[in-house]
C-alpha cells in the first residue's frame, strides 16, 4: 500500500465511523437512552454528551498514535539504523499522569453534585407510586388513591412521580429508558427514583433490569402519559368497583369459574385489593398483560388462561386435579396451566368475564 | 537424584513406587516441571475456550433476530452462565497461568517453581474443577443465573425448577479457587526467593512484576469469594438465610464484587505484561518509563480495592457511597491511562517489525483504549443507570477482556511459541488470524455500544421486534462467526507448525531477557549454569553496548560482556551460555524436583467431595479420605529423589 493509499484510508476511517454513529440514532428505537423524554432522563443524558466526546477526542488521539506508529516507524530496510535507545521523559511522565486527572476532576465534579440532585427528597406535591417487582411481572400501587394495577404505569404530565421499589421475590430493576435511568427492586430494603413525563399521550416502553431467572426478557413494562385531568378521570374509573356482569350473561358463568376455581388464589377483584398475581379489577383497560409481553385481546387471553407456560416460560404450581381451588406447590412462581382443568367452554367464559373489566 | 531424562530404578517403600519417567505420554500425569504444567494448562485453557466460544456462538445464533427459536429460556439461561464462567475461570485465569508457569522461572533465572509438586496440583485441581462444572449439564443442569449469580437468584430452588445448578456453581467455583491460590502462593514465593543472583526487584522484567501483583491479588481476593460461596453452599444445602429468606442479598454483591474486581484486574494485568515484553523486542527499543509502568501496574492492584460497588450503583447504596466509588472509579483510569501513553512511547521512534506478535500487542493497546473510555462512562453514575445492566457494559468488558487480555494472551503464544516447542508459527497465517480476528471482534462487540444505549438489556434469551435492535444483532452474530474463522486459522497453524513450522533457534526475535538465552525448547534444568544478572534487560545488554549518543552498537557475537568490563567470571558465565544456546546442554548432575504421583492423586479427592454434597455425603467422606491419603503421602515423599 502507497502512503497516499494509506493517508486515503485514515481519512475515510473516521467518516465510516461516523456514519456508523449517526446510524445509531435510530428512528424506531422505543427504549432509546439516547432520545430523553423528560427531565430525568435529560440529566443523565447532559452529563454523558460531554463526557463522551471528550472519550471520542481522547479515542481519536490515542488511535491515531497507533496507526502513526505502525506507518510511520515501520522497518523499511532490515539494515537500516538501531533506534535511540530512550528509557524515559519524567516531563511527559508527569504530564500524562496530571493532565488525565485533571480532566477527571472535571468530570467528577458535576457527576458527584447529580448523585446528590437526583437523591433529594419527592416534591411536596408528587404522585407517589410503590412498584412491587415479581417474577416476572409489575405490580403498581397508588396508595394515596387506593389503587393496585399491574405491567402499565399511567401517570400525569408534568407532575414528579415518586416511586417507592419493593420486590416480593428476587432482585429486579425498574427501567423506562426514555425517562429514567434504572433502579433495582432488592427484597428487604426500599429504593426509591422518580420520573416526569412531559408529553402526555405517550407510551414509553421499559423492562426489567436485573437477570431475575427464566422469564426475565419476558418482564417488560409500559408508562403511558396522560394530562393531569385525563389522569384524574384514569384515577376515578379505577377506583369504581369492577363492573357487575349482567346476570345469567357468558361474563356471569365466567366470573362463577374464576371463583370456584384457583384464579381467586392468586388473582384480586377489588379495587385495591392486594395478591400474589395482578389485581384484576380493571384489567380490560390495559392494553398488555403477562409482564406486558402479550397484548390483550380475546384470542390471547384464551390461550393464556388454558396454557400459560407454554406461551412465557415459568415455573408454576400446578392445580391439584381432585380440587380444582388447591395448588401443588404454591411457593412456585408463575400462572398454572389449566389445560386439562378447564374445558374450552369454561375458558371462553372467564374470557368474557375478563374482558368486561374495564 | 534425578537427572533430566534419565530413568533411575523404582524405589519401594510408601504406597506406591516413586514415578521416575520424565519423558513419554504417562509421564504427563506425573510431571513437576514447570514447563510441561505450563503446557497442560495452555492446552486445556484452549480447549475450554473453544467450548465456551461455541457457546457465544449459540447464543448469537439465539440473537440474530427477534423472536429466536433456536434455544429455550433454560437453556439460553445456562449457556450465557457457563460463557461467562467458562472465560473468566477456564479460559483467561489459566491461559495466564500458562504463560506464569511456563515463563517465571525462565525470566528469573530459576530451575523450576519454588513448589514444584504444588504446582502440578494446581494444574490437576483446575482441570478437575472444569470437568465438574461441565459434568452439570449431564447432571440436571449447567448453573444458570449468570458468572455473577446473584441472590436470591442463585438461592431459589424449588419455585423455579432449578435442582442442583447453582450448587454446582458454588462447589465448582470453590475447588477452582483452591488451584488459583495455592499457585499464587507458590508463584509469590518463587519471585521473591529464586530470582538470579544480581536480579534485584528492579531488574526484573515487567512481565514479572505484573505476574506479582497478580499473586497478591489472588492472595487477598479469592478468600473473599470463598466465604461467599460458602454462605451460598450453606443457604443452598444448609437451609440458612444469609442471602434469601429474610437474609441481605446485597451481602452477595459486595462479596462477590470485592472479589469480582481485584479479579478483572488480575485478568487483565498479566496481558498488560505480555504487551510490555513484546512491545519493546519489536521496536528494538527499551520500554519507556520502566519503573513508571511498574508503580502504574502496583497502583493498579491497590486501588483495584476501593472500586468495587461501581458494580452495585443501581443496587440503592445511597449518594454518599455512590459519589465516593464514582470518584474512585474515575481515578483507577489515571494509572491505566499511563501505561498506555508509556507503551505507544516505547514505540514511538523504533525500528517497527510488524511481526504476528507485534500485531496483537498493538491491537491490545488499540483495543483496550476503547474498552478502558467506555469504563470511564461508566463512572458517570446518573448515566451508568441508563448503561449498567445493558449492552453498553457487555461490549465494555468484551473490549477489555477479549480486545485485550485474549489479543495480549494471542500475542504471547506467537512470541512464545517457538521457545516452548521449538517451531516458530508461520506468519502468514498469524497475519490472516490476527486482521479476521481483530474485525470480527469489533463487528461482534461494537454495535453492542449502540444495542445499549438504545434499551437492550443483557441476559435476555429473546427480544421482540420493533425495538429498533434487529440489524445490529444480525451484525453482531456474523462477527462472532469471523472470530470463530480466526481461531480456526491458529489452530491449523498451531497443527502446521508441528511438522512445517520453521525450527526455532535460541533467539528468534533478538529478545531482551533471560528465556532466549537458552535453547528451544529448553532442557528440562532450564540453565546449565544459573545466569548472573548486571542488568533490567541484562540479556540484550550482553549482546549490544549504546555508545555515548544512545545509539546501539552490536557487541562481537557470544555476547561477551561490555569491552573494558573486569568482570571475568560474567565474561566466562556469557560464553557458556552462548555455547548452551547452541549445544542445548546436558544438565548432568543438576539435582532437579523428581515427578510423583501425589498431586494428581490428591486432587481427584476435591471433586469427590464436591459431588458427595449434592448426591450423598458417603462420597464426600470417601473424597476426604482421598484427600488426606495424598496430602499425607506428599507430606512423607522426599520432594526429589
Amino acid at each position: 500500500m502507497t502512503a497516499r493509499d494509506r493517508r486515503r484510508w485514515l481519512v475515510r476511517a473516521p467518516l465510516f465511523l461516523l456514519l456508523v454513529f449517526l446510524a445509531a440514532c435510530a428512528k424506531d428505537a422505543p427504549q432509546d437512552a439516547l432520545q430523553p423524554a423528560g427531565p430525568i432522563a435529560e440529566q443523565a443524558d447532559n452529563l454523558f454528551r460531554p463526557v463522551f466526546w471528550i472519550a471520542t477526542a481522547i479515542f481519536v488521539l490515542v488511535e491515531g498514535l497507533v496507526i502513526v506508529v505502525a506507518v510511520k516507524f515501520r522497518q523499511k530496510r532490515a539494515d537500516q539504523p538501531e533506534p535511540k535507545q530512550i528509557h524515559g521523559n519524567t516531563k511527559l511522565e508527569l504530564g500524562w499522569t496530571l493532565a488525565p486527572a485533571l480532566l477527571l476532576l472535571g468530570v467528577a465534579i458535576p457527576t458527584v453534585i447529580t448523585i446528590q440532585d437526583l437523591a433529594a427528597p419527592p416534591a411536596p406535591d408528587a404522585l407517589h407510586v410503590t412498584v412491587t417487582g415479581k417474577q416476572w411481572w409489575w405490580e403498581f400501587e397508588y396508595p394515596e388513591q387506593g389503587i393496585v394495577t399491574a405491567n402499565e404505569l399511567v401517570i400525569p404530565i408534568d407532575r414528579e412521580v415518586f416511586l417507592q421499589l419493593e420486590s416480593a421475590d428476587v432482585i429486579h430493576s425498574f427501567w423506562v429508558p426514555r425517562l429514567a435511568g434504572k433502579q433495582d427492586v432488592v427484597p428487604e430494603r426500599t429504593n426509591t427514583m422518580r420520573l416526569i413525563a412531559v408529553e402526555a399521550g405517550q407510551t414509553y416502553l421499559g423492562q426489567c433490569a436485573e437477570f431475575c431467572a427464566i422469564s426475565h426478557a419476558n418482564m417488560r413494562l409500559r408508562v403511558d402519559t396522560l394530562t393531569p385531568s385525563g389522569f384524574d378521570a384514569w384515577v376515578r374509573e379505577q377506583q369504581q368497583p369492577a363492573p357487575e356482569p349482567v346476570a345469567g350473561s357468558l361474563e356471569a358463568r365466567g366470573r362463577e369459574l374464576f371463583q370456584s376455581n384457583a384464579c381467586i388464589q392468586c388473582h384480586a377483584t377489588q379495587v385495591g385489593g392486594a395478591s400474589l398475581g395482578p389485581n384484576l379489577a380493571h384489567l380490560a383497560s390495559r392494553d398488555f398483560f403477562a409482564g406486558a409481553t402479550f397484548e390483550l385481546n380475546e384470542e390471547n387471553l384464551f390461550k393464556w388462561v388454558q396454557d400459560a407456560p407454554s406461551l412465557k416460560p415459568m415455573h408454576p404450581p400446578r392445580i391439584e386435579p381432585n380440587d380444582p381451588t388447591a395448588l401443588i406447590e404454591p411457593a412456585n412462581k408463575g400462572m398454572p396451566s389449566f389445560l386439562r382443568i378447564l374445558s374450552e367452554g369454561e375458558i371462553r367464559a372467564i374470557v368474557a368475564y375478563l374482558l368486561s373489566l374495564n | 537424584m534425578a537427572s533430566a531424562g534419565h530413568a533411575l530404578p523404582a524405589k519401594g517403600g510408601g504406597f506406591f513406587a516413586r514415578p521416575t519417567a520424565t519423558t513419554g505420554f504417562w509421564s504427563w500425569f506425573t510431571t513437576v516441571d514447570h514447563k510441561k504444567i505450563g503446557i497442560l494448562y495452555g492446552f486445556t485453557a484452549f480447549a475450554f475456550f473453544i467450548i465456551g466460544g461455541l457457546e457465544a456462538l449459540v447464543i448469537r445464533a439465539q440473537l440474530a433476530g427477534p423472536d429466536g427459536e433456536i434455544v429455550d429460556a433454560e437453556l439460553y439461561n445456562q449457556l450465557f452462565t457457563m460463557h461467562g464462567l467458562t472465560m473468566v475461570f477456564l479460559v483467561v485465569m489459566p491461559l495466564s497461568a500458562a504463560f506464569f508457569n511456563y515463563l517465571i522461572p525462565l525470566m528469573i533465572g530459576a530451575r523450576d517453581v519454588a513448589f514444584p509438586r504444588l504446582n502440578a496440583f494446581s494444574y490437576w485441581v483446575f482441570l478437575f474443577g472444569g470437568l465438574f462444572m461441565y459434568s452439570s449439564f449431564v447432571l440436571g443442569g449447567a448453573p444458570n443465573g449468570g458468572w455473577f449469580g446473584y441472590a436470591p437468584v442463585n438461592v431459589q430452588a424449588g419455585e423455579i425448577g432449578a435442582l442442583n445448578n447453582m450448587t454446582f456453581y458454588a462447589i465448582g467455583l470453590l475447588i477452582l479457587g483452591i488451584a488459583s491460590t495455592v499457585s499464587a502462593v507458590n508463584l509469590a514465593v518463587t519471585i521473591i526467593n529464586m530470582r538470579a543472583p544480581g536480579m534485584s526487584f528492579f531488574r526484573m522484567p515487567v512481565f514479572i512484576w505484573m505476574a506479582f501483583v497478580v499473586q497478591f491479588l489472588l492472595i487477598f481476593a479469592l478468600p473473599i469469594i470463598t466465604v461467599g460461596l460458602f454462605l451460598l453452599l450453606f443457604d443452598r444445602i444448609l437451609g440458612t438465610s444469609f442471602y434469601a429468606s429474610g437474609g441481605d442479598p446485597v451481602l452477595w454483591q459486595h462479596l462477590f464484587w470485592l472479589f469480582g474486581h481485584p479479579e478483572v484486574y488480575i485478568l487483565i494485568l498479566p496481558a498488560m505484561g505480555i504487551v510490555s515484553e513484546i512491545l519493546p523486542t519489536f521496536s528494538r527499543k527499551p520500554l519507556f518509563g520502566y519503573s513508571v509502568v511498574v508503580f502504574s501496574g502496583i497502583a493498579i492492584g491497590i486501588m483495584g480495592w476501593g472500586v468495587w460497588a461501581h458494580h452495585m450503583f443501581t443496587t440503592g447504596l445511597g449518594p454518599v457511597a455512590n459519589s465516593a466509588f464514582a470518584v474512585s472509579t474515575m481515578f483507577i483510569a489515571v494509572p491505566t491511562g499511563v501505561k498506555i501513553f508509556n507503551w505507544i512511547a516505547t514505540t514511538w521512534g523504533g525500528k517497527i517489525r510488524l511481526a504476528t506478535p507485534m500485531l496483537f500487542a498493538l491491537g491490545f493497546v488499540a483495543m483496550f483504549t476503547i474498552g478502558g473510555l467506555s469504563g470511564v462512562t461508566h463512572s458517570v453514575v446518573p448515566h451508568d443507570t441508563q448503561q449498567t445492566d445493558t449492552y453498553y457494559v457487555v461490549a465494555h468488558f468484551h473490549y477489555v477482556l477479549f480486545g485485550g487480555a485474549i489479543l495480549g494472551l494471542f500475542g504471547g503464544v506467537y512470541y512464545w511459541w517457538p521457545k516452548i516447542f521449538g517451531r516458530v508459527l508461520n506468519e502468514g497465517l498469524g497475519k490472516i488470524h490476527f486482521w479476521l480476528m481483530l474485525i470480527g471482534f469489533n463487528l461482534t462487540f461494537g454495535p453492542f455500544h449502540i444495542l445499549g444505549l438504545q434499551g437492550m438489556p443483557r441476559r435476555i434469551y429473546r427480544y421482540p421486534d420493533g425495538m429498533g435492535w434487529n440489524a445490529w444483532n444480525m451484525a453482531a452474530t456474523v462477527g462472532s462467526f469471523l472470530i470463530a474463522v480466526s481461531v480456526l486459522v491458529f489452530m491449523w497453524n498451531a497443527v502446521r507448525s508441528r511438522t512445517k513450522g520453521e525450527i526455532a533457534v535460541a533467539d528468534p526475535w533478538d529478545g531482551r531477557t533471560l528465556e532466549w538465552t537458552i535453547s528451544s525448547p529448553p532442557p528440562a534444568h532450564n540453565f546449565d549454569e544459573v545466569p548472573v544478572v548486571h542488568a533490567l534487560d541484562d540479556f540484550w545488554h550482553r549482546k549490544y553496548v549504546e555508545d555515548k549518543g544512545g545509539q546501539l552498537v552490536r557487541v562481537p557475537s557470544g555476547g561477551q560482556e561490555e569491552p573494558g568490563a573486569t568482570d571475568a567470571h560474567g565474561t566466562e558465565q556469557a560464553a557458556h551460555g552462548a555455547e548452551q544456546a547452541a549445544h542445548g546442554g546436558s544438565g548432568h548432575g543438576i539435582h532437579m524436583p523428581s515427578p510423583s504421583y501425589m498431586p494428581i492423586l490428591t486432587s481427584f479427592g476435591l471433586p469427590m467431595v464436591g459431588y458427595g454434597l449434592m448426591y450423598g455425603y458417603w462420597l464426600s467422606i470417601a473424597g476426604a479420605v482421598v484427600l488426606l491419603t495424598g496430602l499425607y503421602g506428599w507430606a512423607l515423599e522426599p520432594d526429589a529423589e
